[in-house]
Formats: C-alpha cells, sequence, structure tokens
C-alpha cells in the first residue's frame, strides 16, 4: 500500500519530486518543522525595526520573515499618561531609518523631545563644551522613550504590506548551526540553521539575525568571541519633575568622578535621569526618601567639591588666550534647571558593561544591535549603533537578493560586518576612552582633559565634525 | 588516521575520500578511489553503497517519494559539496565573480526584455520566464543564482560527479530546485534536441578549459533562439594572463589550484568574436575583469589582457 502511494506520486508529480521528498522525509519523523527565509530571535526595538524594514522592502516581498519574541503580546500601544523611566536619545539618521516605515511619524504623534543643545562640564573644572547645530534649528538628537520606540515600530510592522510572522511567548530553546554546534555533526546535517523552538517545533532558516541583547543566545550558539569589560559602575534612572516649566530641549551632563549625570529633557516639566555611578552609591540613591534624592541629584549637578585649584586656573589662562585668539568663539556655560520632584516608583538602575563581539556573523548567522555591542550610556550612542546595524544589513541583503545569491551566503555577510565595525569600534573605542578619561581626579589628568575641552569647545569646525559623526 | 565506517580498521589519510580499509578490500567490498585533494574526515567504504535485498526492501516499505538519487549517494556528495560550496575555500574567486556575473547577465536579459514587451515583472524575480542554459555548471555556483532569480536553468557539465554534487547541494532549498536542472552531457549532445531553444547559454571559465573551441561556441551559438544571448567569460591569450593568471594565481597567491590554467588554451577576445561573427552573432560587450587577492572582490576594468566577458546577442 505504502509502495503503489509512492508510485502513484511519483507518477503525478515528476517534477515535485524533490519538494515532496522533503515533505516526506519529515513527516516520517515526529517533529513538525518549518521553513523561513529570515529568523530574527528578539524582539526589541532592534530586532522589531529589522523586521519592519525588510517587511516595507520590495525585495522581500515573497520572503517569509519570522519574529521571534519572549514577551506576550501587548497589542496595540496605548500610550501611558506617565512617563516611562527608559528613554533613548535618537540621532537624526535613527529618525531617518525609523521614517522610512513610517515609525517616525507614529512617535512624534505620541511624544518625543527634541534636544537643540548638549551642555557637558566637568566637576573638577571649570571646562565645559557645549554642542548645537548651527542654525539652532535642526535638532541634535530625539529623547523618546523606549516604550513609545516599541510601539511605534510594532504598529506599523503589523500594517506592513509583506505579512511577517510575529511569535509572541516564544523563544529558541536553540540553535543548531551548521559547521560550529556540536549536535549538527550528528544529525541530518542540513545546510539551513534550525531554530528549536521547543515542543519538537523548529524552523530552518536561511539565515538567522541575533537581536537578542546583550546576553545573546545566538551569540553564544555561533561560538562567537567578546570583548568584555566590567565598568563596576550602575547607571540610576529615573523621571524627575523641574522646577518651572521651562523650553526643554537642553541635554545637561556633568562629569563627577564617580561618573556621568545626565539630565534629558522630556517635556516641558519633565526630564529623565540618566545617572551612572559606583553600584554602592546606586544602592543608596535607589534606597532614599524622595526628598533627598531631589537633594542629591540638584547636589551632584551644583556641588562644587571636587574643584580643582590648579585645573581652575590652568583653564581660567588658557580661555582668556583663547579668547584672544579666536574672540567670541566659545559657547557660554548655562545653568541646567533646578529638580523639584521626582515621579514615584521612578527610580531604577541597572549595571553597565562594555561589550564587542569580535566578528558580527558566521555562515546563515548575522547579529546586529546590543547582541554585538553594548556601550557606555555616557554619549547617548548604544541604540543608534544598533538602529544603524539595521539599516546597513537590511541594504545589503537587498542587494544579495537583487544578485540572487542564498540570504546566508558569508560573501555579503561579511560585507556587513566590516561596515558596521568600521563605523561602530571606532565609537566604542571613543566612549570607553572618554569614560576612563573622566572617571579620576588625578590632577594631570584633570588638568589635560580641561585644556583638552576647552581646546575642542573653541573650535566650531571640529565640534561640528563630532556632531556631523555623532549623528550620522 | 581514520577509521573505516563499515568495518571500522584505520585506513589511509584524510585526503581520499572513499578509501576503504584492506580489509572490505580483500572482502570484495570495495576498490581504491581517489578524490583530488579533499578533506574529509568521515571515511567510508563503498561497502556502504552495495546493499543486501532486505535493506532495498525495507526502503521500499517506506512511504517515501523516490528521488533521482539515493540516500546514500546524497551523503557521499553532499560531503563534496562542501568543498565546492565553501565560499572560502577553493572556489573562492568563482563565488566572487558572481558579484559581476549576475547583475551582467541579469540586466542584460531584462533590457533585452523590457524593449521587446512591456510585460509585467515581479521586482524580486526579475529572470522570470527566461530560460538559460549554464553550460559547465559545475558545482552550480552561477546556476543558483540565476535559478533564484526566477529563471529556468539548465546546468550541463561533463563530469558526473559535478552534476551530483549540484543536486545536492540545491535539493536543500525547494523554491531554487524547482528551477533548475542538471544534465550530464556535453553540449554537443544537446544541440541535436535543444538547437534554438534557450533564450541565454553562459559559459563562464569554460572556454579555457576545451579542447576544440571552435565547435564548442559553434555548439553553444546552436543553442540560442535567434535574438538571444550569450555570455562567456574566460582569459585572453597574452604575456600579462601567463603571468597573472597562471604563475601568480597558481602557484604565489595559490587562488587556484596548480595545473588548473592551460595557458595554450586561453583564447583572445578577438579569436572569440571572430567564431561568434561567423554564427552570426553581434558583440554587445566586451568588458576585462580583476580579482583583488586582498579583497578577495572582482572588478570590471577596461583591460582585457588577463580576464573578460563578451556579450553577445544573436541575428533574428
Amino acid at each position: 500500500m505504502a509502495m503503489s502511494l509512492s508510485l502513484l506520486f511519483r507518477r503525478c508529480c515528476p517534477k515535485n519530486r524533490q519538494a515532496l521528498h522533503r515533505l516526506f522525509s519529515t513527516a516520517s519523523t515526529s517533529e513538525s518543522s518549518d521553513d523561513a527565509d529570515i529568523v530574527i530571535s528578539g524582539g526589541g526595538m532592534v530586532g522589531a525595526s529589522m523586521a519592519c524594514a525588510l517587511a516595507y522592502s520590495d525585495s522581500f516581498a515573497d520572503k517569509r520573515i519570522v519574529l521571534l519574541e519572549a514577551a506576550p503580546d501587548r497589542g496595540d500601544f496605548h500610550l501611558p499618561k506617565r512617563y516611562s523611566n527608559r528613554t533613548c536619545a535618537l540621532s537624526p539618521s535613527t529618525a531617518g531609518l525609523l521614517s522610512s516605515f513610517g515609525a517616525w511619524e507614529e512617535i512624534e504623534m505620541m511624544r518625543s523631545q527634541p534636544v537643540r543643545r548638549m551642555q557637558v562640564w566637568d566637576s573638577c573644572s571649570d571646562s565645559m563644551i557645549a554642542f548645537s547645530q548651527e542654525d539652532m534649528t535642526e535638532p541634535l538628537a530625539w529623547i523618546v522613550e523606549n516604550d513609545v520606540i516599541l510601539g511605534a515600530i510594532m504598529r506599523r510592522l503589523r500594517q506592513a504590506p509583506n505579512p511577517v510572522d510575529i511569535r509572541f511567548e516564544t523563544s529558541a530553546k536553540s540553535f543548531v548551526i551548521p559547521h560550529v554546534s556540536e549536535s549538527w555533526e550528528e544529525k541530518s546535517k542540513h545546510p539551513w540553521v534550525k531554530v528549536e523552538l521547543g515542543g519538537e517545533k523548529s524552523i530552518y532558516t536561511r539565515l538567522l539575525v541575533g537581536a537578542d541583547g546583550s546576553k545573546s543566545a545566538v551569540r553564544a550558539a555561533a561560538k562567537l568571541h567578546t570583548v568584555k569589560w566590567n565598568y563596576e559602575q550602575t547607571a540610576v534612572v529615573a523621571t524627575l519633575r523641574l522646577a518651572e516649566a521651562i523650553d526643554n530641549n537642553v541635554a545637561w551632563q556633568r562629569f563627577l568622578p564617580t561618573g556621568p549625570i545626565a539630565l534629558l529633557p522630556l517635556s516641558e516639566e519633565f526630564s529623565s535621569l540618566v545617572w551612572t555611578t559606583t553600584p554602592e552609591d546606586a544602592k543608596h540613591l535607589l534606597k532614599l526618601p524622595e526628598e533627598s534624592f531631589v537633594d542629591a541629584v540638584n547636589d551632584a549637578y551644583w556641588h562644587e567639591r571636587d574643584k580643582n585649584a590648579l585645573a581652575d586656573k590652568a583653564v581660567d589662562g588658557f580661555s582668556q588666550l583663547l579668547n584672544n585668539i579666536m574672540p567670541g568663539g566659545t559657547a557660554m556655560k548655562q545653568l541646567p534647571p533646578t529638580v523639584t520632584g521626582v515621579e514615584e516608583k521612578s527610580r531604577a538602575a541597572f549595571p553597565l558593561e562594555l561589550m564587542h563581539a569580535s566578528h558580527y556573523v558566521r555562515p546563515r548567522v548575522a547579529l546586529i544591535g546590543d547582541a554585538a555591542h553594548r556601550l557606555h550610556p555616557l554619549a547617548g550612542q548604544g541604540v543608534n549603533l544598533g538602529f544603524g546595524d539595521v539599516e546597513c544589513l537590511t541594504r545589503i541583503l537587498e542587494q544579495a537578493v537583487a544578485g540572487g545569491s542564498d540570504l546566508g551566503s558569508l560573501n555579503h555577510l561579511l560585507t556587513y560586518e566590516t561596515k558596521r565595525q568600521r563605523h561602530n569600534l571606532p565609537v566604542v573605542a571613543t566612549i570607553d576612552g572618554l569614560q576612563r578619561l573622566y572617571s579620576t581626579d588625578f590632577t594631570p589628568l584633570v588638568v589635560a582633559r580641561s585644556l583638552g575641552l576647552t581646546a575642542v569647545n573653541s573650535l566650531t569646525m571640529f565640534k561640528n565634525l563630532i556632531i556631523q559623526r555623532a549623528t550620522a | 588516521m581514520f577509521v573505516c565506517r563499515t568495518c571500522r580498521q584505520t585506513v589511509q589519510s584524510a585526503t581520499y575520500v572513499q578509501w576503504p580499509s584492506r580489509a572490505c578490500v580483500t572482502a570484495g567490498r570495495g576498490s581504491f578511489e581517489q578524490r583530488r585533494g579533499v578533506h574529509n574526515t568521515r571515511v567510508q567504504c563503498q561497502s556502504l553503497r552495495t546493499r543486501s535485498a532486505e535493506e532495498n526492501d525495507q526502503k521500499f516499505q517506506r512511504p517515501m517519494a523516490q528521488t533521482t538519487i539515493d540516500e546514500e549517494e546524497v551523503k557521499k556528495f553532499s560531503n563534496l559539496a562542501e568543498l565546492w560550496w565553501d565560499e572560502a575555500g577553493e572556489f573562492e574567486a568563482l563565488h566572487s565573480m558572481n558579484e559581476l556575473r549576475v547583475p551582467l547577465i541579469r540586466d542584460a536579459l531584462v533590457n533585452q526584455r523590457q524593449q521587446e514587451s512591456e510585460g509585467t515583472v515581479r521586482p524580486s524575480l526579475p529572470l522570470e520566464g527566461f530560460q538559460i542554459l549554464d553550460v559547465g555548471s559545475g558545482g552550480g555556483i552561477l546556476s543558483e543564482p540565476l535559478a533564484r532569480l526566477g529563471a529556468l536553468v539548465v546546468g550541463v557539465d561533463a563530469s558526473e560527479e559535478n552534476i551530483k554534487i549540484a543536486q545536492a547541494h540545491v535539493m536543500h532549498d525547494p523554491k531554487v530546485a524547482r528551477n533548475i536542472k542538471y544534465i550530464q552531457a556535453t553540449v554537443e549532445d544537446l544541440v541535436g534536441t535543444e538547437a534554438e531553444k534557450f533564450d541565454a547559454v553562459v559559459t563562464s571559465e569554460v572556454v579555457e578549459h576545451v579542447a576544440d573551441v571552435p565547435t564548442f561556441v559553434t555548439a553553444c551559438c546552436q543553442l540560442v533562439k535567434p535574438g538571444g544571448s550569450i555570455f562567456l567569460t574566460t582569459l585572453n591569450k597574452t604575456y600579462l594572463s601567463y603571468a597573472l593568471g597562471v604563475v601568480v594565481a597558481e602557484n604565489l597567491l595559490r587562488l587556484v589550484s596548480p595545473g588548473t590554467h592551460d595557458w595554450n588554451k586561453f583564447i583572445s577576445p578577438q579569436d572569440l568574436q571572430y567564431i561568434l561573427d561567423q554564427n552570426d552573432f553581434s558583440t554587445r560587450l566586451l568588458h576585462g575583469m580583476m580579482y583583488n587577492p586582498l579583497m578577495k572582490r572582482w572588478s570590471w576594468i577596461k583591460n582585457t589582457s588577463v580576464n573578460y566577458a563578451i556579450h553577445a546577442v544573436k541575428a533574428t
């Protein structure tokens, strides 16, 4: 009976023999397997935007894209009245990417706050630097809550012309990657990546994109080596109420020896706090009553205890010199707003580390976002690098499809890796360097950095270059 | 030292696949078969190929549609396919040449179609509806991208091993597999039945390995429809091509294994164009190509002294 069945199929569908072979060979086992072109593991901001970018791309109109997200489906996003304490500073190039699939317009309809000026100063001396775009009309960045970003992207994803298979409450139990995983040698040796979802379900995919955060399971399965550094610092976040409603479009950051404290504008009355400090200090801050916490924040911005006399003198003399050479070139120091309250239950803390994967790709595997690199938040670049990865990978995959190559082919994945590493590594290194430079109150270093900062502050062209690089 | 999977005896070095143990050979279960330069740690005897009658019966009882290759052969050729399809391996230059070849073929055919008719084309399948013959398809390195872009590709190779390798590789991807057919044959064999059947014939890096170039090219030309295209990429016969294409590429940089190319078989574009002209083809494009061994990428250059590509169109 079985023999005649196979004969029947042979006669009826000679062309589909190969397709049938696969169908029957999987039916004979108890597993049910699925086929996909790209599986994106991790539905956070970066993973979801990757899915969205592919869904809105013409080249992927007939390709099957699957997005795996461990969290449950929260349905359509409703903007809560209270501000969330996790925010991001989005650069103009990220805004460009998000508007390419309509998510930026959604964000603007919800809430975002443009930053037109950034002032960074030192607690150990009077040196400071202020960034602003030339004519003050283009914002340097936008401060948007993480929930708002994700909500906007998910909304656009659900309306995409090429529907993406979004699987909530699904996370891969394991990955079988060709030539890498031990289990690959023993089993079927299928040339594609097998994403095992548990319960005997699995997906075979041509390309696996790892967007699952700094503790990426994809990265671990692909056995990619990383360079890690624990900063021994914790970031405390909170939503703060300002003393009075102001035209809140300036981002303030003061470097203390324990770490930078940043105030990012959310609205006329509220700002988001990101205070990087030692783990003990962070624990202490979280336990403080509201009033004391507010006092601590104000004190951090206004105190002069760390002032180094020598550095002060040096900076004074230097700025006078600069004023004589380039009169009017230096930006003036403004005073940050005073904080009067903190939203209840908005205080939280998370540890910081530096992480960078030495390779972003393997055959049929690519990492994007925090899975590939994790930075110190002092320059607000982390998520922007992730979105940059999304844009680069999407463009490269579109080119690969136009050239008829296999999506998982190493040739174009290596191009993606080279391009992104060339962009990311200098940023990672610079931010790490800045963090180390400013985490000390050793006098020679303080004098050196203060003079350096003052010098850069007066070089408008150089500052514009930095802005260009940071917003690209 | 490696272990024969059948009789568990240790066997010779891993540069030979299918090197059965002495015991198996003595028992008449196989012979020594050599494969050049293939590194494979999974050594097995030929014995696995010959199965007993019971095993064959058992196989028929499973409800499985029969394919043109049997499972054991598939496994063997899948291992060899890894050599052809290792993008950083011996065929690295051929894989990266796709960056030039595929857009050349794709754009030429799409332009040709646009000039003829106004038909709607799906943007992700620009070559849908075209029938392409890939002569000397090898492991299918060029056939698969063309099939993925929607073309119906017939891949022809004189070596049975190559055909089986190509089939074993494409088997896993049903979307591509349904657009490709691999045939073990020479071009001359096809002329009898398939004359003037193909929209395009592609012979990439084949002409320099052929004994009688005029006959080969003429046969290829006869398989093209009137108004169709022929694409050839090969090496020029110049001092520079000897220096770079043979000495440097094979002996110094080891981009291809030594002995791959015989300079005497190289042909200049003028000679090739003459043969094409005699077959009623007019040259549309003649362009040089250059391989950068540091960046491992090909690029188009004006100079045709080493590698070049020709696109010619048959008179209607």
